[in-house]
């Protein structure tokens, strides 16, 4: 039988070891002292964009002592659409999501409210703009917080030069590349000078690239011409008020515009527009800087002539549109101030500007004080491309659908009913009475609860 | 008596243990099917069933509505134009794949045997790419700006086609499309009944001097007509439930005119999210198709029973 023998010797390498063992212990236990957080951003398509935002959230995770798990999520094949209707259903998944326009309305009930933080937010940014209001705020309570990546506008990026040649606009004049828009010229930017332009473009072979199918691109830009018009198709209070005067009008010239655009456009989807200026084929389209940034690559002869400029004003004033991004945290997260804290790190004004920089100027933050940011002057060829890109002057951030109840939105913007309206009048043949008839039943659908 | 009765007792152990061994055997064999059966209690049963009791809910998911989704349904324009686009597709797409698939294994089968395979090889091809790739090379090929149909039709002088941006051309694309990934499965397939149909019933044939028409009339079809009504039945399942085809051609457009439900059911359940509604209309599919399947199963089994028949 062995007997253990206690010594001065074992004991001092006992009492050492349970030292090490202490601090070792101790100290993997304060490295993460404040928990797990795990995070789904979506996967910008600029390279390295991503890599600065997680270098800001690794500094927040680093100081917090937070371990931070990070994933980014491509909106491709609605892979980032999905992973939010699987965690939703589950209950279980990220602590943090990335989401776009619609969806914290859509997951309104599931996210936790963040009304708290974006106080706090809001007294040190300044106020956000109306679309993120209307998007993020969809039953009085802020559900989630904007975010910068993935934030974008999409007013008319055109061809300098054919806008000149053919249409006889000269782009620069109205918003030169060093200074901010000559309002006597820019007041001429009108759907109508619109018009004009896409028929001379068109008979000189260039026509414009506006998609009627029933992707974001197509309805953001047909949406913002029906609110240049003042068409809507649900007011505020949840009304049908789609059978206007103001409807027709827009309809009306949608189909004289349509006359102008490409044969297949009705099949475009938010590609298309952007291969259509980077083939060279096209004088305008309305899309962010995707497209201008990938000519860069491909076809930079394209590149160094396109212009990015606000939208053309109706009758009822200049509406550009605006899709925010946001961050959304799961009501099922077992780490919310962590969370809160992170989304603090990433909503300020420093952390967006590297962001903003990082994605060479697609990004446009939510909050009006942040438009002034140096990316915007300094990026090109052609320098000064995307001076006139973040929102000013006249022109009024817009959403297609808005000021539709949330629910009621959502599904006429996803359900492209603007476009498939105009649809039906040019390819379908359809009156305007038609058009707007077939848009009431639909509407009545989207009502139900 | 004592040798009967010893082989009696000696008899019931060889059952006994006859009938133990085939006891264990089954065990053995549910065992081993056992993962297959979890994965489609899992991914296929558990689903459906889930799917049922979405569809009896309200748009937020918080009450139950029972059938007012279906009856919801059956008022919406678009919901009969997506059945008639769905019927349409599937009948006319497996028609021809069967068509073309028929003609296909005839033509093979009469090669000689040196160089069958290299031909069954590459006819297999479509069939063999995972669709997903194969359509995104179709799309390209149908794309506005890029279409490599477009430029070959215009380089000849003929006017370029809005393959998808036309309704009826878009129809007639992802038919097309779906032809010819799934024309290679019904050629592979009638070629291997072809191959097991005696050669005497053709000699016999001859000897009564009948044309080939005649004996594509009188035996070929009488003999493949089993494996006819399988693969129209698995390919009119498979096509009436297609989704990636059309959500990589067209998405379902121009104007909601090439949605087939399974595409229709993600715009809205996923894209619009009101997942009762798209579990709703996903689950429209299972009466249709299993009202084709007892059609024509029914069928094969009639035909099967008069075949013991005549063989017994």
């Amino acid at each position: 039988m062995t007997r253990w023998h206690l010594s001065r010797r074992s004991l001092l390498a006992g009492a050492s070891g349970a030292v090490v063992a202490g601090t070792v212990l101790g100290r993997a236990r304060g490295a993460h002292a404040a928990g797990k957080l795990s995070v789904g951003f979506w996967d910008h398509w600029v390279p390295g964009a991503n890599d600065t935002l997680t270098k800001l959230c690794r500094e927040w995770a680093e100081k917090e002592k937070v371990d931070l798990k990070i994933d980014y999520i491509p909106s491709q094949g609605n892979k980032l659409l999905l992973t939010i209707a699987a965690e939703a259903q589950a209950r279980s998944g990220h602590d943090i999501l990335a989401m776009n326009t619609w969806l914290p309305g859509s997951h309104a009930e599931r996210l936790e409210p963040v009304d708290d933080l974006m106080k706090e937010i809001l007294a040190k940014n300044g106020p956000t703009n109306p679309v993120v209001e209307y998007l993020g705020k969809p039953d009085g309570h802020w559900r989630a917080v904007p975010a910068t990546p993935g934030s974008q506008m999409k007013g008319p990026a055109s061809r300098l030069d054919l806008m000149k040649e053919h249409a006889g606009i000269d782009l620069l004049k109205m918003y030169p590349p060093d200074g901010p828009a000559n309002p006597v010229e820019a007041a001429k930017w009108t759907w109508d000078a619109l018009l004009a332009a896409a028929e001379k473009c068109h008979k000189a072979g260039y026509p414009f690239g506006i998609g009627l199918g029933t992707t974001s691109d197509s309805v953001d830009t047909w949406g913002s011409l029906f609110q240049a018009y003042g068409a809507r198709l649900v007011d505020e209070k949840g009304n049908i008020v789609v059978k206007s005067d103001a409807t027709r009008a827009a309809l009306d010239f949608a189909k004289r515009l349509a006359a102008f655009l490409p044969a297949d456009a009705i099949a475009w989807d938010d590609g298309s527009n952007n291969r259509w200026l980077i083939s060279g084929k096209g004088a305008l389209i309305f899309n962010p800087p995707s497209a201008w940034a990938v000519a860069k690559r491909d076809a930079p002869q394209v590149a160094e002539k396109v212009w990015h400029h606000p939208a053309p004003a109706g009758p009822k004033g200049r509406f550009g549109p605006y899709l925010p991004y946001y961050w959304g945290i799961w009501a099922f997260s077992p780490n919310k101030s962590a969370a809160k804290s992170l989304l603090a790190h990433l909503s300020t004004r420093s952390a967006a500007e590297q962001l903003v920089a990082a994605s060479q100027g697609y990004d446009i933050p939510g909050y009006t004080s942040f438009n002034d940011f140096k990316t915007w002057l300094e990026e090109g060829p052609p320098k000064g491309t995307l001076r006139h890109y973040p929102n000013s002057g006249d022109q009024i951030l817009s959403i297609a659908a808005a000021p539709a109840p949330h629910k009621i939105a959502e599904q006429i913007y996803n359900q492209a009913t603007i476009t498939k309206m105009i649809a039906r009048m040019v390819q379908g043949g359809e009156s305007a009475d038609k058009a707007i008839a077939w848009a009431e039943s639909e509407l009545e659908g989207f009502m139900r609860g | 008596m004592a040798q009967a009765a010893m082989g009696g007792a000696y008899g019931e152990r060889v059952v006994a243990r006859g009938g133990s061994l085939a006891r264990r055997r089954a065990w053995i064999a549910f065992f081993l099917c056992l993962p297959l059966i979890l994965l489609v209690l899992a991914l296929v049963i558990y689903p459906a069933f889930y799917s049922l009791h979405l569809a009896t809910l309200n748009k937020s998911m918080t009450r139950f509505v029972g059938l007012a989704n279906f009856t919801f349904l059956f008022k919406r324009e678009t919901f009969w134009m997506v059945v008639e686009q769905s019927v349409i597709f599937a009948v006319s797409a497996v028609i021809f794949k069967a068509l073309i698939g028929f003609v296909l294994a005839h033509l093979v089968h009469r090669l000689p045997d040196k160089g069958q395979r290299k031909w069954r090889g590459m006819l297999l091809v479509p069939w063999v790419i995972p669709p997903a790739m194969s359509t995104l090379v179709w799309w390209w090929m149908y794309e506005p700006s890029y279409s490599a149909l477009n430029w070959l039709l215009e380089s000849v002088g003929l006017e370029a086609v809005p393959w998808l941006g036309d309704p009826y051309w878009a129809r007639f694309s992802v038919i097309l499309v779906n032809v010819w990934y799934g024309a290679p499965f019904f050629m592979i397939m009638y070629l291997a009944a072809l191959k097991s149909v005696p050669a005497e019933l053709y000699e016999a044939a001859d000897i009564d001097g009948a044309n080939a028409f005649q004996k594509l009339i009188y035996v070929t079809l009488p003999m493949l007509r089993n494996i006819i009504a399988i693969t129209v039945l698995f390919s009119l399942i498979v096509t009436f439930a297609n989704f990636d085809i059309v959500r990589i051609l067209t998405a379902g457009g121009p104007r909601d005119m090439t949605h087939v439900f399974a595409t229709w059911a993600f715009k809205l359940g996923i894209e619009s999210n009101d997942i009762p509604l798209g579990a709703c209309v996903s689950l429209f599919m299972f009466p249709i198709l299993g009202g084709a399947a007892i059609f024509i199963l029914r069928d094969v089994h009639r035909r099967s029973r008069e075949l013991a028949g005549v063989a017994g």
